[in-house]
């Protein structure tokens, strides 16, 4: 019997401070047994519980791409006991990852399709990933036009800024960046909120065109109507959700939404799928 | 199926021989209340008890459990390396155990064994674990098994199912973990043929004791949706009296949530799972400080809805509960599933009313 409980061993192999306020830092982890990398094979938009032996585990998106590898990568934002102390720990450190855990973007159903990408603030870990997957060479072309619009409140607080600058030069991708607000003379991308950029610059939403939308609760408010403007019907939004968990495979009970555990039901759904369900996140 | 007869002498001296293969556990009078507790050599169970307060569930499912541990010596090659910790699943027996709580492994196991992932503490613990059952011929008032899928005489999960018949047991093999223990004791005497019939007869009696019921019927064509809406007439008023204490949780046998938390002790550090309950605020908190189910009528509502309509919807095998009445019994408050099981299938949106009347 497989038990679920134990984390692979891993080691920090890098650490990156992401933003201006030191809040979310990247880490690589590489395996410490190279055959648990295989055992790790994961989906873009899968999450895992990072472990901290005598401290805890926290459930985080994987933001670094199954067509990555080596090394699985996190980018986490220093909030609570664990998310603290791992933000104190180095390279060469060891801890365990579980995983990867939950359902994935639907890769399958995407074929063929446009794609539109809306992150805002740290939420953009598991869209890094889906936009590194997308635009691997094997796949690219199996999607029509892909659109991606990501917000942060200032430059300095966007998320992968080397990424960010790469994409938005390709011709195959179509790159939004947006700030709230700048006194940055240079900057050369959009200034407003994310509803407002995805309202100017997102596709109608034809039968052909799914939005992913993965960002603050606020964000996902005010993007929903403009969504809904723009003609994109509730099985054509995408969401993933995030509730407090502990086992990550729906046995502990406290993240579900109705009868849905976010944790292995999801954490990915339609918007269409979340109407059905009581708003517990 | 084989009918066994065993004198109450030949039950005692029978546990004695099953010492040697099995750990015995079984209902124990301490102070007033009655406990499953494990019985030392010489002592007897209880079989006259009527209920215990807290379930056995926690035979299968400690209420805190160890399990992953590692070293914290940086000299040691598996230097925080989490494992699990090397543990003895030795034959456990239930003895006494009742209908209602013996069905309740059944329901609870659908959490721990599914086609992803299986739970390894929960399912080795529960396949080393025979289960004496004792059919009740007394049942409480607020006992409503019969409508719950279980019943006073009812064998689901059970290995032998005990009814008393004065001076001895007649006993229903129902397994080969059954037939083992009771070879094991040396239970051998057949019943003889109207066995059958007596025990169908005491079924019969004990089943039009049970005063109360629930109704369950229409639970599964009812809207998830409506029923989680109905905040005003069911929810608020409920939950207005309700002070989360998690007593009903604790106490139920089909309440399987759990916290994991870290602790060190040493050069050791631990990996321990704890029960826990939906009715604190803790259990759905981030950490970012929102908290999805942050009022007493949320956690109110997660409850029940759970075990009466997201259980019956996922599992389509019923209600998430057996009718042992604990929670009925216990709650400071009176706070009774029977009836807001009553209200939720009898739920009609339209008109925001059901046939019993929230207190």
């Amino acid at each position: 019997m497989v038990n679920p409980y134990i984390p692979y061993p891993v080691r920090i192999d890098e650490i990156k401070t992401e933003t201006e306020d030191k809040s979310l830092k990247t880490f690589k982890f590489v395996f410490l047994n190279p055959e648990d990398e295989e055992k790790f094979a994961y989906r873009a938009g899968q999450f895992a519980e990072l472990s901290i032996p005598g401290l805890g585990e926290i459930p985080i998106g994987i933001a670094s791409s199954p067509v990555e590898k080596g090394f699985v990568k996190f980018t986490i934002f220093k909030t609570g006991k664990v998310t603290s102390y791992l933000h104190s720990m180095k390279e060469g450190d060891i801890m365990g990852i579980r995983g990867p855990l939950g359902n994935w973007y639907p890769w399958d159903l995407l074929e063929g399709k446009n794609v539109v990408i809306i992150g805002g603030g740290f939420a953009f870990t598991t869209l890094r990933s889906s936009i590194i997957y997308m635009l691997d060479p094997e796949n690219r072309k199996k999607f029509k036009d892909i659109h991606v619009i990501y917000g942060a409140r200032s430059p300095g607080m966007l998320l992968y800024k080397e990424e960010l600058e790469q994409w938005a030069a390709r011709d195959d991708l179509n790159m939004h960046i947006t700030v709230d607000g700048t006194d940055d003379p240079e900057w050369k991308h959009h200034t407003g909120f994310v509803p407002t950029i995805t309202e100017q610059e997102a596709p109608a939403g034809t039968e052909d065109t799914y939005a992913i939308v993965c960002g603050p609760p606020v964000m996902i408010k005010f993007t929903q109507p403009v969504l809904d403007k723009l003609g994109y019907t509730d099985d054509r939004i995408i969401m993933s959700l995030e509730n407090r968990m502990k086992c990550g495979i729906g046995m502990c009970g406290r993240c579900n939404i109705g009868k849905e555990f976010v944790c292995k039901d999801g954490p990915v759904f339609t918007l269409r799928q979340l109407n059905q369900t009581p708003k517990e996140y | 199926m084989k009918v066994i007869k065993i004198d109450k002498n030949e039950w005692a001296s029978g546990l004695e021989k099953l010492r040697s293969a099995y750990e015995l556990i079984g209902p124990v009078k301490e102070k007033f209340y009655h406990a499953f507790q494990s019985l030392e050599s010489g002592q007897q169970p209880d079989m006259d008890y009527i209920n215990t307060r807290v379930s056995p569930k926690y035979v299968i499912y400690p209420q805190s459990e160890l399990i992953l541990e590692c070293s914290l010596n940086e000299n040691d090659e598996d230097y925080k390396i989490y494992k699990e910790p090397e543990k003895e699943y030795t034959p456990k027996a239930i003895l006494g155990i009742r209908p209602c709580d013996a069905d309740s492994f059944s329901l609870v196991r659908r959490n721990f064994d599914t086609e992803e992932y299986k739970d390894p503490y929960w399912l080795r613990a529960y396949a080393s674990t025979t289960f004496v059952g004792l059919a009740c011929d007394q049942p409480c008032p607020t006992c409503f098994c019969s409508s719950a899928g279980s019943g006073p005489y009812s064998d689901n999960n059970l290995d032998i199912l005990l009814a008393d018949n004065g001076d001895h047991y007649l006993a229903r093999v129902l397994t080969e973990k059954g037939k083992k223990l009771a070879s094991a004791a040396g239970w051998s005497q057949e019943a003889g043929d109207e066995a059958d019939q007596q025990i169908e007869q005491k079924k019969q009696e004990a089943e039009s004791a049970i005063q109360s019921s629930v109704k369950t019927d229409k639970l599964a064509s009812q809207s998830l949706l409506d029923l989680y809406d109905a905040t005003n007439a069911i929810w608020e008023k409920e939950a207005f009296s309700c002070i989360n204490c998690g007593t009903c949780t604790f106490v139920c046998p089909t309440c399987w949530c759990f916290d994991v938390q870290d602790e060190v002790a040493g050069k050791k550090g631990y990996r321990i799972r704890n029960w826990d309950s939906c009715m604190y605020p803790l259990f759905t908190m981030h950490a970012s400080g929102h908290n999805p189910r942050g009022t007493k009528v949320d956690r109110l509502r997660q409850r029940f809805m759970h075990k009466l309509k997201y259980y019956v919807d996922k599992y389509e095998n019923g209600i998430q509960c057996t009718g042992c009445g604990r929670c009925v019994q216990l709650c400071p408050v009176n706070i009774d599933i029977r009836r807001i099981c009553n209200m939720l299938n009898s739920y009609d949106p339209e008109s925001c009313t059901c046939e019993v009347t929230a207190s």
